[in-house]
């Protein structure tokens, strides 16, 4: 299961769908082993293509040395696709390198630049195997956000923290 | 002439687990030999038709190889190389 909080969810969605047509690309870091993705990185897709996205070499490398000194690992590796599902492609498949990373795919076929819901899934790929995966995306504890305004309510029951959206 | 080598998460099955090792090399193609030679399997994971893979980027102490003359870039004591799977798709 991939676990995501709201802000870096939406800031994914946010930059499938400005560089759509083009794929849009980036990884979402965490500290290493702990499967949260907590930092997101926005990369260059240096094919700029609607159909292929490959990160830029040396911004790669500038990233990975940063996680390396940071003690993190890409616990998200997303892109998007603008004209087809939000399924891993064989290409996708074929060059995924990393087995413990959650693969996202995200989906602005629908509505493009435009507002509107996206298709936003998950998968594990290993040794060419795909295996999708539930995503639960984490709303901020209301709890932690103090507003003067509320008025305590013994009766009301606790919002849930998460929503699923497979 | 000892060169640290960096080796991704999914290459590790050859170096028992070992993040970096060290191999020698006057240039990338011997270092790649050497690096077989201890770790049987990795140059295939490295080079194809005699080639760099294309979707295998190495770095010479920061600089992409490609750019350098791929295996014929040179190497000397010290040296750091970093090999990173690109990361790509469709």
């Amino acid at each position: 299961m991939l676990s995501i909080d709201r802000a870096t969810y939406d800031g994914i969605v946010a930059h499938a769908k400005r560089d759509h047509p083009d794929e849009a690309c980036g990884v979402v870091a965490g500290p290493e082993g702990s499967d949260r993705p907590e930092r997101l990185v926005e990369m260059v897709n240096a094919a700029g293509s609607p159909t292929f996205y490959e990160f830029d070499s040396t911004e790669m490398l500038a990233l990975y040395r940063e996680m390396w000194d940071r003690d993190e690992e890409p616990v998200v590796i997303y892109h998007s696709h603008t004209a087809t599902e939000a399924y891993p492609s064989r290409t996708d498949i074929g060059l995924a390198s990393e087995p413990g990373a959650h693969y996202v795919l995200v989906s602005t076929r629908e509505h493009g630049n435009n507002a509107g819901p996206v298709e936003f899934r998950s998968y594990s790929i290993v040794d060419g195997v795909v295996t999708e995966e539930e995503v639960t995306v984490v709303d901020p504890d209301p709890h932690s956000i103090p507003d003067p305004h509320s008025i305590p309510d013994p009766d009301s029951t606790p919002n849930p923290d998460s929503r699923s959206v497979t | 002439m000892a060169v640290e080598v960096r080796i991704p998460t999914i290459l590790r099955t050859y170096t028992g687990g070992e993040k970096a090792v060290h191999a020698e090399g006057a240039n990338l193609g011997g270092l790649i030999d050497d690096l077989e030679s201890h770790h049987p399997g990795l140059r295939e994971r490295l080079i194809e038709s005699g080639d760099l893979r294309r979707f295998v980027n190495v770095y010479i102490n920061d600089e992409d190889v490609r750019f350098m003359g791929g295996l014929e870039a040179p190497l000397a004591d010290g040296d750091q190389v970093v090999v990173l799977p690109a990361v790509a798709g469709g």
